[in-house]
């Protein structure tokens, strides 16, 4: 187990595009580093240069306190699952796992005794001698996380495992990854595009947009506190709502004017008002995710404001019913107990849990409170 | 421990080395063999040389030698008439095959390894078995006269002005079949799902092959020319065999023509100036094809 | 639908006969010649089964026949097309294999670029090659020999054999090589533990395509190997064509029946991976 630092790392083609933009991010031994974001923003690209299989423009990437940047992928002491699972296709599943060993001319008997152990941890004894033609999508995953433990490497690299796996087995080995990596201590990092998982397998979260890492931080802190528009719409889901709105003043209170069919009203933000005075008058981005707009039962507030809106569509989705409202002229999603929600058409009134809130500047995207 | 590292740097540049190393020497081959050589083709062609080769240069008297000789516009004419019937009967035949076969036929495997197997025989073996089957005195037309056709003749392998035309004949006999298993490829490529849809909206059997499945072939259609049109200009061993360029020079093709001068007549600079001819032609016929080739895959 | 139109369904049948019957003829009438007598030839038709089957043609083309100044038949000839086709089909191919092995999972700066430029040789007519290679390969001693037939067909065949393999590498998923390097194989060790053994169909239709591409040849044959050594393509066109004395149709056709064997033989046996060979080269080619 170890460490790991990425200090200043850019990576430039050849062609002059930039991937990655300078990166800093460090973790410590037996962290869950995970790194998220859209397709194209450099997450596999990073994934592969800690691995070795991509050079580094510039910067430093240092395992355990030993810099790397000029090591081979077997010289790093790594070991790492694809997502399309790279099982050798002419190898059983045995030879598979071992093959590392092999290399590494390991004697006979600890790698048989490794095959063993590691088989019977992921519960795959009884595939041991077929080849990954013959296995299922799940076992294939199960096969690719043996081959890395096998290796007990320093670091453990996650590259969309869980990609290729239908919705239900998905949740399944999230969980199996999640308590792995609580029993063995490991340090792991692990790309996905998925915020569910980026959210519940990750003691840190990375998250990324055109070669720059957006936030860094755990990952309640990122989904309560997110740094920008992108990393607020991009955690979370449904995900938040944003309302263009303006910033007015009304006796000591700084709100937002939010408005319907019916009229509007202002929600008084109980922010910092030195930050806000700045922006009375002007137009800014009000983000407020959608449990944050609920019935008065859900709420059980006192004190908060509330709104008569009317609803134009309902989603129930079992625990909770999800209503959109139209604010602003934006479709607006309010998460409400199931009980409580009203039909299309109807009007509702809904709690407006401003604590939470969240404005952005329209023209720099970054947050203002 | 920096045992195993500098062990480990040393696979490292193995492994940045290696590739390259190893494609080495197919790249050196083909530098020497294929642009040196069309290179020094290309020399000789401006050269005087004759029966020995000479460097000096010439100017362009090799290729005016070739354009005032008769023979050499023969087997462009040939070569026009040629390439013209056997790309467009290939494509008749391979198409109409391909779409009859696309009807689930019965023994569809037995019937395409017929229509297949010409592909897998030399272009000599093509050619003496036309030869004889052409024969004017014994051959087929034998065979028609023999069934009470006494006028019937069929002698276009010693007609002068019909012998190209038995070339045609065997080159789509040969090619034909190939032509066949792309097209076949091709349309069972097409996805399931658009025949379907094309039912539903009421389309009759001919129509969605002339609408819809016809017309997404043109990627392969365009396979399919370059193939042929390579066939085509470099066709020496079927001519060969088969005419032998004759009667006379009636069914020359350039091809003949290059070697000929090149090898038999002592006529370096000639044979040299007529392969630079050819080479010129198949980059003129092949370049177009293959930018109408990616771009026409691009748009499908 | 055509399935419902008994008639139209007859017709595509017929059609389709029609085309089998135009395909087979040559062979039918090959194979009969090559059994009747020269005066069962003369007299009787061509598409008549022989009055008597008689195998004197066979023996006489195998062994006997003149093909130029020589009247060995054609034993010698496959032999030498048989030497020639071996060792330049297998060297072909093993370079083919490891060179799309490198152009497509250890792609390196300028390596698409190289590609394209070996993918050229597919494409020139061979005719602007001919008058250096005859130099060249006098200059090296091996004209006129088998040897010099085996490096021409190594040197022009590899063009093709590396577009086969590096269109078969392309479709495995470079993690499969990632993996393997992260595993701490590397160049050879991933070739050969991981890809070789995978790559058992493509190795199938590219021996098949160089066999059939360099036992058919007759052009470089008739240039760069006369008399003793030439190939048996070249051998039956002379045979073919010499002009004296009677000419024997039936030792023709048994001669070309015997030049075509191999090819056939492999066309019958691994007819599937030929169709393959020759799509695969046609898609990219």
């Amino acid at each position: 187990m170890a460490a790991l630092s990425i200090n200043n790392v850019c990576k430039t083609y050849a062609n002059g595009t930039d991937v990655l933009k300078g990166i800093n991010i460090a973790i410590g031994d037996g962290e869950f580093l995970i790194l998220v974001g859209p397709s194209g923003c450099g997450k596999s690209t990073l994934l592969n240069m800690i691995a070795g299989l991509d050079d580094i423009s510039s910067g430093d990437i240092a395992i355990g306190n030993k810099r790397v940047n000029e090591l081979s992928p077997k010289d790093r002491d790594i070991a790492m699952v694809f997502q399309s699972y790279a099982l050798y296709p002419s190898m059983t599943v045995r030879e598979n796992i071992s093959f590392g060993l092999e290399i590494r001319k390991t004697p006979r008997a600890e790698i048989d005794a490794t095959v063993k152990r590691v088989a019977e941890m992921l519960q795959i004894t009884h595939l041991l001698e077929r080849k990954p033609g013959q296995m299922s999508g799940g076992q294939r995953q199960r096969v690719a996380m043996g081959r890395a433990l096998a290796r007990n490497p320093a670091i453990f690299l996650f590259d969309e495992p869980l990609s290729n796996l239908d919705a239900k087995l998905r949740v399944e080995m999230r969980t199996e990854i999640k308590l792995m990596h609580q029993r063995l201590k490991s340090t792991i990092v692990y790309v996905t595009h998925d915020q569910i998982e980026a959210m519940t397998l990750g003691d840190k979260i990375a998250v990324m947009k055109d070669g720059i890492v957006q936030q860094f931080g755990s990952p309640q802190d990122i989904y309560d506190n997110p740094a920008n528009l992108f990393v607020a719409g991009f955690i979370g889901s449904p995900s938040m709502n944003f309302i263009p709105a303006t910033v007015v003043q009304s006796g000591s209170d700084i709100g937002v004017k939010i408005c319907d069919d019916n009229g509007c009203v202002v929600l008084p933000l109980p922010h910092d008002k030195a930050k806000l005075a700045a922006f009375v008058g002007k137009e800014v981005i009000f983000g407020i995710r959608p449990e944050q707009i609920t019935d008065a039962r859900t709420a059980h507030r006192d004190g908060l404001p509330v709104m008569a809106c009317h609803i134009d569509v309902i989603e129930p989705t079992g625990p909770d019913t999800l209503v959109f409202v139209s604010l602003n002229n934006t479709k607006v999603c309010c998460r409400t107990h199931p009980t409580e929600a009203k039909y299309p058409g109807e009007s509702m009134e809904l709690v407006f849990d401003v604590s939470k809130a969240v404005l952005f500047d329209p023209a720099t995207e970054a947050r203002i409170v | 421990m920096s045992g195993s590292s500098s062990q480990g740097s040393l696979h490292a540049l193995a492994d940045r080395w290696l590739p390259k190393l190893v494609l080495s020497p197919t790249l050196a081959a083909s530098l020497i063999f294929v642009y040196g050589f069309i290179a020094w083709t290309g020399w000789l062609s401006f050269t005087e040389s004759r029966l020995m080769p000479r460097y000096e240069w010439a100017g362009f008297v090799q290729y005016q030698a070739l354009f005032e000789n008769e023979r050499w516009w023969t087997t462009a004419a040939n070569l026009g008439i040629f390439g013209g019937l056997f790309i467009l009967f290939c494509l008749l035949v391979g198409l109409l095959m391909a779409v009859l076969l696309d009807q689930k036929i019965r023994a569809e495997g037995a019937l395409r390894t017929v229509y297949l197997y010409p592909m897998a025989l030399s272009f000599v073996v093509t050619g003496t078995a036309w030869k004889w089957m052409l024969n004017p005195d014994m051959g087929l037309q034998k065979v028609v006269v023999d069934l009470g056709f006494t006028d019937f003749t069929f002698d276009w392998l010693v007609n002068p002005d019909m012998a190209i035309y038995t070339v045609v004949i065997a080159g789509v006999w040969q090619s034909s079949g190939f032509v066949m298993a792309l097209f076949l490829a091709g349309l069972r490529g097409i996805d399931d799902s658009i025949i379907k849809a094309a039912q539903v909206d009421g389309a009759s059997l001919p129509t969605i092959y002339r609408r819809i499945l016809i017309p997404s072939l043109r990627p392969v259609f365009f396979s399919v020319l370059l193939i042929l049109s390579h066939i085509a200009i470099k066709s020496f061993d079927l001519v060969m065999a088969l005419t032998g360029g004759g009667p006379g020079n009636s069914s020359d093709v350039p091809a003949i023509f290059m070697y000929q001068f090149a090898f038999t007549r002592g006529q370096l600079g000639v044979g040299a100036a007529s392969a630079m001819m050819m080479l010129i032609t198949i980059v003129a016929v092949l370049v177009p094809l293959m930018y109408m080739e990616t771009r026409s895959a691009k748009r499908v | 639908m055509f399935k419902n139109l008994t008639v139209g369904r007859a017709l595509v049948y017929a059609a389709l006969l029609l085309m089998a019957i135009y395909y087979l003829l040559p062979l039918y009438v090959m194979l009969t010649t090559s059994f009747k007598s020269l005066d069962d030839i003369r007299e009787g038709n061509m598409l008549a089964l022989p009055q008597l089957w008689q195998g004197g043609a066979w023996s006489k083309a195998w062994a006997e026949a003149c093909t130029g100044v020589e009247c060995n038949g054609m034993q010698g000839f496959f032999w030498n097309s048989i030497k020639m086709t071996l060792p330049a089909v297998a060297i072909s191919t093993l370079l083919g294999a490891v060179n799309g092995y490198v152009v497509s999972m250890w792609r390196f700066k300028g390596s698409d670029a190289l590609f394209t430029m070996l993918l050229v040789g597919c494409f020139i007519p061979f005719q602007v090659v001919l008058l250096p290679m005859a130099q060249l390969l006098g200059l090296l001693g091996l004209a006129n020999t088998t040897a010099g037939l085996v490096l021409v067909h190594v040197v022009y065949g590899t063009a093709f054999t590396t577009l086969f393999f590096r269109n078969f590498y392309i479709t495995v998923p470079d993690e499969l090589v990632k993996a393997a390097r992260i595993d701490g194989a590397g160049f050879w060790t991933i070739f050969l533990r991981i890809l070789l053994p995978i790559s058992g169909p493509i190795f199938v239709v590219c021996i098949i395509w160089q066999f059939t591409q360099i036992w058919n040849d007759f052009l470089f044959g008739v240039v760069f190997a006369a008399g003793e050594s030439q190939p048996i393509t070249v051998a039956l066109n002379n045979l073919v064509n010499t002009s004296t004395g009677v000419k024997e149709y039936n030792v023709d056709m048994a001669a070309a029946i015997i030049a075509a064997l191999p090819t056939l033989f492999v066309y019958m046996v691994a007819g599937r991976y030929f169709v393959r060979g020759l799509t695969a080269g046609a898609v990219k080619g």
